[in-house]
């Protein structure tokens, strides 16, 4: 064996001599099958060279060779010099593939084979390779991911091609990132007036590059790194700004959808329903219900959960409303405690009933994942549709009130009721929709808190308190009151958060609100004129 | 001094109160007598178990006294004052931490278990003077009493009544609740206090103190209430109940309601921290769940059923409650959710008046037998 390979290194040599006197006459041997074949001839210190010509022949096989190269599993058949790919190295016999054609060829034993051996060198030099491969693809997409691979991988033989690449990428994403990728290979080898470049740069390795220039020996180099870097912290300082303003509105619309039916059960009706946040529950666990009917439909299921949801927490609203709260009619505190019961009691039956464990409710495709803003700041999408989700059902909250027989029937029972029955509004008619619609729309908000939180029997606790300070804090009986109250409770909530851990930021917003209640105890947008006494 | 007597004295010339009061006594003197001269295997015997059981009822009963002082005469349903309770506990909680010292799991001769645990290296300022007895006892008057003092404060002098109150006294307790399960707060975090050793150098594991701390409770039971009794009867209890029934009309007649409802209901958030400063050598820990809004709530219920504007109905509805949950839970803890619930509404629906208002209903149904007139309240 040792022999063979010696004379074979040995007829190599000559080769080679050959070769290399010959390569530029012999063009026409540069078709991928060709240079293919030198490589497993070739010695290491042409590999780089004759896997570059491949790479350049713009052959769709050849990113699948490199990678091939790379992983040790290119090989010749001993016996007819036929070159293969190790599909499946395991055991004795080995399965391969023609290089060529990409045909199963079965399996042979690993005797037969002779695998291209690489070293480390040649390996860091294919993936330089392999990532200005992936830099000419069509998909610009794959060509910004390829581009974002390169940044502080750029060596002195990558930074050349890079150039040329830059001289024909039409995509302005792409150029940038390249641009970066070679500034930072510029900072690297100490250019100054690379560091300009990436001043706007949010990457993260960027930072790192610039960082380690910050110490460099160089004092105009170390300036200027350090002035770039101040450029992009003031940068960062608005993108995390920008996020946290984003999870406020989030947390927020989460706060604005529990509460907006308390705003109308509590607010318009003045009936103080504890039992709000079990509806909520009963809505969340609608939607778990739903995706229990259609498995392998998640989206399905969530679309057909929102009529669902509402229905089924109107109608448990409908029968509080009937069962308990028509008897305790102007006496707010009994209504507190009676609500307080029935809430306990739906929190008892779903743990008897389905399990006091929490249940999985799965997020459909086209609500998971994140729109990616820049390098800094992405939003994910499951809180950017809960928001979205939250300002429809005001809007359609605000339309119902505002432009329908029912929103003006409720506001006529809520400003007098004994002068709206006298001129033919049935009354308790009123009070069971609105009491059906505020619970149904407490059941949407369980149908979006279900893709955000656990879904669990305590999921309606957690809320109701929460829920009761945006009504208040926004001015009972004001729509537009709790849609601000909730938006600004949640932001500052958020905004608190970074200094002052969740729990205290939680503890501070209630204080907040008890004080804010010492001065304006009507709210923010206090009822004017007769329906404040009420 | 003589007019303050006379004020104080004033409810022992009370039928109702000397019932009361006889009944008390007479409870306290039987479960003594039962407990230390019968024979351990007879039926009749009450072992120290019961006991402090019954101490745990009577802690309770004299925090729904609180409750009813602010709720029945004054119109201010609280649904925080769990948090006072919980704050009176913490308080001798803390002392009875201190007097563990050395005898920890971690011997430290000063800092807490949990504290050595924590790596601290020093008592917070707050944990000084708490190895005191006298120090501490104060404190459970003052914690609770100064929280009330200062959100009573802020909140009747700008006016927050009814249901807002209800709410924001429930978010009071939830943020406590909140802030007591940190660990950085230096009140053992989730676990709160725990591990006693002894109280006034005591046992607490041995019966004669358990026994002591069920007739100290008792006694205190009764003090409560001859207290609030003498508020009620006095003019400021007058005063309370007219601000219950019409606010502003009080106010114009140039009481100064606010003042009453501060004095009110600070009283009775004192009231509350001596409950639990009882509550915690008898159950042997204090820990956050006391603040959380369900406990608050349920104390609440304690007096609807019981009766509100009564008193002696807060006491029954807390024993008759407390004691159906010890048999509940024993039985079927799933159920007594369901029950608890189911109280909720059926008391307020069916019997806004409470156990009381049955009594006092059949009581004038007996007087106004031969008229035929019912009078509907």
């Amino acid at each position: 064996m040792s022999i063979h390979r010696l004379l074979a290194r040995m007829v190599l040599a000559v080769c080679l001599a050959l070769g290399a006197t010959l390569a530029n006459a012999q063009a026409q041997t540069n078709a991928p099958e060709a240079l293919l074949k030198r490589l497993v001839e070739a010695g290491q210190a042409e590999k780089t060279d004759l896997l570059k010509a491949l790479s350049e022949t713009g052959d769709e096989r050849a990113r699948g060779w490199l990678e091939a190269v790379r992983d040790g599993k290119l090989a010749m058949i001993e016996d007819t010099g036929a070159l293969v790919i190790v599909v499946n190295n395991r055991g004795r016999d080995w399965q391969i593939a023609d290089a060529l054609t990409g045909e199963d060829l079965g399996e042979m034993s690993r005797r037969d084979l002779q695998s291209l051996r690489v070293n480390n060198a040649l390996r860091a030099d294919i993936e330089g390779i392999l990532s200005v491969i992936d830099l000419t693809v069509a998909d610009p997409g794959q060509r910004l991911d390829a581009a974002r691979n390169l940044l502080g991988e750029v060596n002195e033989a990558l930074a050349t091609q890079l150039q040329a690449r830059l001289q024909v990428e039409d995509n302005g994403q792409v150029r940038d990132m390249l641009t970066n990728a070679l500034a930072i290979y510029q900072v690297e080898q100490g250019d100054v007036e690379a560091v300009a470049t990436l001043s706007g740069s949010l990457n993260p390795t960027v930072r790192a590059a610039l960082n380690n220039a910050v110490n460099s020996d160089d004092p105009a180099l170390a300036a200027a790194a350090e002035k770039a870097l101040a450029s992009i912290e003031q940068k960062l300082k608005l993108n995390r700004a920008a996020e946290t303003l984003y999870f406020g509105l989030s947390l927020g619309s989460v706060l604005v959808l529990a509460a907006i039916g308390l705003a109308i059960t509590f607010g318009v009706m003045g009936v103080i329903n504890m039992a709000h946040g079990e509806l909520i529950m009963l809505g969340a666990y609608t939607t778990w219900g739903m995706q229990q009917l259609f498995p392998g439909q998640p989206g399905l299921a969530l679309i057909l959960s929102i009529p669902a949801g509402f229905l089924v927490a109107a109608l448990a609203g409908i029968a509080i409303e009937r069962s308990v709260i028509q008897y305790l009619k102007g006496r707010p505190l009994e209504t507190l405690l009676a609500t307080f019961g029935i809430s306990l009691i739906l929190q008892q039956l779903v743990r008897t009933v389905i399990s006091p464990l929490n249940r999985t409710v799965v997020t459909p495709e086209w609500m998971s994942g994140s729109i990616m803003v820049n390098e800094a700041l992405s939003l994910t999408l499951n809180r950017l549709y809960v928001i979205g989700f939250a300002l429809v059902v005001f809007a359609g909250l605000m339309l119902i009130m505002r432009k329908t027989r029912l929103g003006l029937e409720v506001r006529a029972v809520t400003q007098n009721r004994a002068m709206a029955r006298s001129m033919g509004i049935k009354a308790t008619k009123v009070d069971i929709m609105t009491f059906a619609l505020g619970s149904g729309v407490a059941g949407l908000a369980g149908v979006a808190l279900s893709q955000i939180t656990n879904v669990g029997p305590n999921l309606g606790q957690n809320y109701i308190i929460d829920s009761f300070m945006v009504v208040v804090f926004g001015g009972v009986g004001n729509l537009w009151g709790t849609l601000i109250a909730g938006l600004s409770l949640g932001t500052i909530n958020q905004l608190l958060e970074p200094w002052a851990g969740a729990v205290l930021a939680k503890i501070m917003v209630l204080v907040l609100i008890i004080l804010f209640i010492q001065k304006r105890p009507r709210g923010l947008f206090p009822q004017k004129g007769r329906a404040a006494e009420g | 001094m003589a007019t303050s007597q006379t004020w104080l004295l004033r409810p022992f010339q009370e039928r109702s109160t000397q019932l009361f009061l006889g009944v008390l006594f007479a409870a306290l003197v039987v479960v003594t007598f039962l407990h230390l001269f019968m024979p351990e295997d007879s039926a009749l015997h009450v072992s120290a178990y019961t006991v402090t059981l019954l101490g745990k009822y009577l802690c309770y009963a004299l925090l729904a006294v609180a409750v009813d002082l602010v709720w029945g005469y004054l119109g201010i349903l609280s649904l925080g004052h769990g948090a006072f309770f919980a704050l009176g506990g913490y308080a001798m909680g803390m002392y009875l931490m201190r007097q563990i010292g050395d005898r920890g799991v971690y011997g430290d001769p000063v800092l807490p278990d949990f504290m050595v645990f924590l790596n601290w290296q020093e008592l917070p300022w707050y944990w000084q003077g708490f190895d005191m007895a006298w120090f501490a006892f104060i404190m459970v008057l003052l914690a609770p009493g100064l929280l009330a003092l200062v959100f009573g404060f802020l909140a009747f002098r700008s006016r927050v009544t009814g249901v807002y109150l209800s709410i924001i006294t429930q978010a009071l307790t939830f943020a406590l609740m909140l802030a007591f399960f940190r660990n950085e707060m230096g009140f053992g975090g989730n676990n709160g206090l725990t591990d006693f050793k002894d109280i006034l150098g005591f046992d607490l594991r041995s019966d004669a103190t358990r026994l002591g701390l069920f007739l100290a409770t008792g006694i205190a039971l009764a003090v409560g209430y001859v207290v609030c009794r003498a508020i009620v009867t006095s003019k400021l209890g007058r005063v309370s109940v007219a601000c219950r029934d019409a606010e502003a009309r009080t106010r114009f007649l140039g009481y100064r309601v606010e003042r009453v409802q501060l004095i009110v209901f600070v009283v009775s958030a004192m009231l509350a921290g001596v409950a639990g400063a009882l509550y915690v050598p008898q159950v042997g820990i204090i820990n956050p769940s006391e603040f959380s809004p369900l406990f608050s709530i349920e104390i609440v219920v304690w007096v609807a059923l019981g009766g509100r504007a009564t008193l002696y109905g807060a006491v029954i509805g807390a024993l008759l409650v407390n004691y159906a949950k010890t048999v509940f839970t024993g039985i079927m803890p799933d159920a007594w959710l369901f029950a608890l619930g189911a109280l909720f509404v059926l008391v307020t629906v069916f019997l806004p008046k409470g156990i009381a208002g049955l009594l006092q209903k059949r009581r004038q149904k007996d007087d106004d037998q031969p008229g035929a007139q019912e009078a509907t309240a």
